[in-house]
């Protein structure tokens, strides 16, 4: 098996329930990938992914990392959260599905569309979640 | 459409000073759903809404939006003008609805995104 190897990792602590500061480690990302040249299309979906996690792990966690690992021919955002987890996955991954607040719908979030969004802008897209948090892979090839 | 015509048609105000007014417009999309935002615009488009929050700019930064056009009056706060302003976007303001406003650009040539 042959692993690629690391380019470059972004990596931002993200506090739950903080939306003062919500969008800026994805606007972080999205320069930090622009001053190197990647292809502005990618950069769009990476954008996109990397601030539906983020607003994810707001809205729904204690808090957790963020991550931006640049390989040579992908581009990896893992999203790690502490608490409380999802239920049932499944029912997460419908569109219009969401156990979001009020307080966090009048934002213009909460609509159930954050996961499917990752989804679909992404290459491969794995998700694994306990009581303990939540575990999102997104790859988009480059 | 550029910024100054969209803002004759809807009788707005343009809030921002870091922008480019000359940039033309041809499609919009209107919505106070930031997940729809980012589920269909794209970076050619006028985002109309009537959310005036932070996160507004914030979204249409990810999606490379570069002119909002804010509906029902709504004033956005310095923050958000300020973040816009840092991302050089063109703010724009206006009292009617958003289902007139939307008419009114459409009336004048502006189309809603496929």
């Amino acid at each position: 098996m042959v692993f690629d190897s690391l380019i470059k990792r972004y990596s931002y602590t993200i506090i739950g329930n903080d939306f003062t500061t919500a969008g800026k480690s994805s606007s972080d990302i999205k320069s930090n990938l622009k001053a190197i040249g990647i292809d502005a299309k990618i950069i769009r979906k990476i954008a996109i992914i990397s601030y539906e996690a983020e607003i994810n792990i707001i809205i729904h966690s204690l808090g957790g990392q963020l991550h931006c690992d640049l390989y040579e021919d992908k581009i990896v955002i893992t999203s790690e959260d502490i608490g409380p987890g999802i239920p049932d996955i499944e029912m997460a991954m419908t569109e219009g599905f969401s156990t979001a607040s009020d307080n966090v719908r009048e934002l213009g979030f909460g609509a159930g569309m954050g996961l499917p969004n990752m989804k679909r802008y992404s290459d491969d897209f794995e998700i694994s979640s306990s009581s303990n948090g939540t575990i999102i892979i997104i790859t988009v090839l480059i | 459409m550029n910024a100054l015509e969209i803002k004759e048609v809807v009788n707005a105000k343009i809030l921002t000073n870091n922008c480019n007014l000359e940039t033309q417009y041809h499609y919009a999309f209107a919505s106070d759903l930031m997940s729809d935002v980012l589920a269909y615009a794209n970076n050619e488009t006028l985002l109309i809404t009537g959310l005036n929050n932070p996160q507004v700019i914030r979204t249409a930064e990810m999606m490379d939006i570069s002119a909002i056009l804010f509906v029902r009056g709504k004033k956005p706060s310095k923050e958000t003008v300020d973040l816009a302003n840092e991302n050089k976007m063109t703010i724009l303001a206006t009292d009617y609805i958003m289902f007139k406003a939307c008419g009114m650009l459409y009336e004048n040539g502006m189309k809603g995104l496929e």
